[in-house]
């Protein structure tokens, strides 16, 4: 039992450490990517290839002047960061990075903990989450701020919806919400006429993995569905009003979900860390990093929405895709067609 | 006075505005520091949700008075102030002017610096369309076309570096021609470009022209009407963008324009969508127009008109002739004194009409100078476009519109 535990502080541990150590190079990794993505290098004169870039910036970060608005709610305005950087990585703790291996005699579980209702979780995690982005959004005093705060309420409620009902499909394939589940679903492969494929939910709900997706990069706020921060309308939208490191705890609870909204993916619908050879989490990473870099080239490529287009491909276009999707998806399971 | 930084600044939104707003209703200040004014443009928005009840443009951020500047400078020494209005477009802006007080000397420029200019002014209008391009497609969210637009940008403006030392602000035309020789390599360089271009220029409408994000957030957005659009004295694409065949180059032919092979695009819906055709294919004619100028224009021949009481004498006759040589001294010294007479003189800039009012009482210096800048006149139609339209879209507008600062506010 205390083993168990044990075994848990020290996954989560790592992991925790691991994630903030990614999210720094993930935001070198955008950088790069965009740069060549637009014609430039990017970071190249901190350490080799500007690999010292996210450490630069966090000390520039740090060494700024930390500005509280006048009129601003001043409670408020210092707990919403903290609010979206903590909930940030605990999604983390129910995907599975590996299966049981036993270390030393003991028994290690390559995951924090195996959830009975993970997807759940991870999806409520999402919606506490941008608690922080509608207080911060608020409590600045900033009218720019509240329109981004406004938007982002309104963003995220309607891709919730659209989020957690395109994994239903998934739900009703694994019949379980424990992500591990859902993992040894996948990797049982299918043979058709003597080919063998994986049965990652991918293959069998494109369509909900395509939902999913575009809900997704809405739930994170990236472009194209960067409306609460959308520079070039609002300034900075919720955190124009911060500076210094507060405002970096944004910043990084932003690249924190997209990191683990990737996991979540890959996880869901990729197989995780099931592969053609040597399961393991390097599998994981691997998928993620196609997430990641899918986020970025978005971002290189695509204007932004507008907030009412925006309302409106969530509750006329996706909507009744994903009830498309769940109502086919419960036929072919209650009739049994297929080998799915 | 002693400025207490304590004490936060109030924003300058008048009591009776934040009044007659009705309670549903928030007044948001829009700059005069905000990303997507193009500068310091400020725009007084009166929001009802995101829905715009209200908008008031206020200028007069950059002003620094060009016109009057105008007035207390003799003639040959406003150019570089031209350049200093719109500064993204300087050689038009040299152009223009040059060519206004040539009217009112009643001299022309030698054919050969006539085809140079054109060359000069065409690239510039490509130039600032690149930079229209990318700041527009940037407020609309499209990150990468503004990259590739200066990637493009960066080759004009070698070709001005190289001809005259400068990238941005030239200083590029003298009253009478050009007192710079045609470095040897330009031709070539010109050529370069304009096979270079269409590929540029292809990868931004691969990337934008059938987005459907970049479709929904241009069509129906901004509509002008033509007798709107003609009522509020709009020029250029924003003009043409509602359909109507208006282009200085066509309407009244100035240097060797009426030689010259190219098309005047139109737009039929008059929304921002319209207009960003019309610029796009305004940048094909230009680079259309170029090609037939760099065939046609003489190799040699002279670039500046000689003999003229108005213009700079030749360096090398300055050097070996008394007359010039005194002649130059008084030109540079004194200055120039046109006959007494006003003139209007307007070219086709890249944002539409740019004229030069000067009244000219035999001195000098101007007694009265005036620009009709193109974008000053454009920007009127905002709170026109604006009336119903959401946030973002306000964002769009004053893209389409096309400003720079330095140019409405002169």
């Amino acid at each position: 039992m205390y083993e168990h535990l044990i075994s848990s502080y020290i996954v989560g541990f790592i992991v925790l450490n691991v994630l903030l150590g990614l999210m720094a190079y993930m935001t070198w990794f955008e950088r790069k990517v965009l740069a060549r993505f637009q014609d430039r290098l990017g970071p190249t004169r901190t350490g080799p290839f500007g690999l010292l870039q996210p450490i630069a910036d966090g000390v520039k970060l740090l060494s700024k002047e930390d500005i509280i608005p006048a009129n601003a709610d001043r409670l408020i305005f210092l707990v919403a960061p903290l609010i979206s950087f903590v909930l940030a990585p605990l999604g983390a703790a129910v995907i599975p990075f590996g299966r049981s291996i036993t270390l030393f005699g003991y028994n290690v579980d390559l995951y924090v903990t195996d959830l009975n209702i993970a997807a759940l979780y991870v999806l409520a995690l999402g919606s506490i989450g941008v608690y922080g982005i509608i207080l911060g959004g608020y409590a600045s005093g900033n009218r720019y701020s509240l329109l981004g705060a406004l938007r982002s309420a309104a963003q995220v409620v309607s891709y919730e919806v659209v989020l957690g009902l395109s994994l239903v499909g998934v739900f009703i394939l694994s019949g379980s919400l424990s992500l591990l589940q859902i993992v040894n679903e996948q990797s049982q492969s299918l043979s058709f006429g003597g080919l063998q494929v994986p049965n990652w939910y991918i293959l069998s709900q494109p369509l909900a993995f395509a939902l999913f997706l575009v809900a997704a990069v809405a739930e994170t706020n990236r472009s194209p569905f960067d409306l609460p921060e959308a520079e070039t309308e609002l300034i900075g939208g919720f955190h124009t009003e911060y500076s210094g490191f507060r405002f970096s705890f944004f910043f990084l609870a932003e690249y924190i979900n997209m990191i683990v909204v990737s996991l979540f993916a890959s996880t869901l619908f990729l197989g995780g860390i099931d592969g053609p050879i040597a399961d393991g989490v390097w599998w994981l990473v691997i998928k993620a990093l196609i997430f990641l870099f899918f986020y970025v080239w978005l971002r290189a490529t695509l204007p932004r929405f507008r907030y009412d287009q925006l309302m409106g491909l969530a509750w006329k276009v996706l909507m009744p895709l994903v009830f498309l999707n769940i109502a086919l998806t419960g036929l072919i399971r209650l009739f049994g067609i297929g080998a799915i | 006075m002693v400025i207490d930084f304590s004490q936060p600044t109030p924003v300058e939104i008048s009591e009776e505005r934040q009044l007659s707003a009705s309670r549903r209703e928030m007044v948001l200040n829009m700059g005069p520091q905000h990303p997507s004014t193009h500068g310091v443009l400020r725009v007084l928005l009166t929001l009802d949700g995101e829905v715009i009840t209200s908008c008031d443009p206020n200028i007069g951020y950059l002003h620094r008075g060009v016109e009057k500047l105008g007035e207390s400078h003799r003639y040959s020494q406003f150019v570089p102030w031209t350049d200093r209005t719109d500064y993204v477009a300087a050689p038009s802006n040299n152009l223009g002017y040059v060519l206004a007080v040539e009217k009112l000397c009643g001299i022309e420029a030698p054919e050969r610096a006539q085809y140079w200019r054109i060359i000069m002014g065409e690239l510039a209008r490509i130039a600032s369309h690149l930079v229209w391009l990318g700041t527009h497609a940037l407020d609309i969210g499209a990150l990468s076309i503004s990259l590739y637009c200066f990637r493009e940008r960066e080759l004009i403006l070698d070709i001005f570096e190289k001809f005259c030392g400068a990238r941005l602000t030239t200083n590029m035309m003298e009253i009478g021609g050009f007192s710079r020789p045609i470095p040897p390599e330009l031709p070539e360089m010109v050529r370069t470009f304009c096979k270079v271009f269409p590929g540029g220029q292809r990868d931004y409408e691969l990337i934008l022209s059938e987005n459907p994000i970049w479709l929904s957030r241009t069509r129906g957005i901004g509509v002008i009407e033509p007798e709107v659009a003609i009522s509020y004295g709009l020029t250029g694409a924003c003009l043409r963008g509602s359909g109507i065949n208006y282009d200085v180059r066509k309407a009244q032919p100035y240097l060797l324009y009426d030689r010259l092979d190219f098309e005047v695009p139109l737009g039929s819906h008059g929304d921002v969508f319209d207009r960003y055709l019309v610029r796009m294919e305004e940048m094909r004619q230009a680079i259309k127009i170029i090609e037939q100028c760099i065939d046609q224009v003489p190799t040699d021949g002279d670039l500046m008109l000689h003999g003229s009481p108005y213009t700079i004498p030749p360096h090398d006759t300055v050097l070996t002739t008394a007359e010039d040589m005194q002649r130059h001294f008084i030109w540079v010294i004194k200055g120039f004194s046109p006959p007494k007479g006003e003139v209007y003189s307007a070219i086709e800039h890249s944002k539409g009409e740019l004229g030069h009012y000067i009244v000219s009482d035999g001195s000098p210096m101007p007694y009265r100078m005036r620009l009709r800048t193109p974008d000053f006149v454009n920007l009127q139609s905002l709170p026109y476009m604006a009336q119903g339209a959401m946030l973002a879209d306000v964002v769009a507008m004053i893209g389409t519109i096309d400003i720079v600062l330095g140019s409405v506010d002169r």
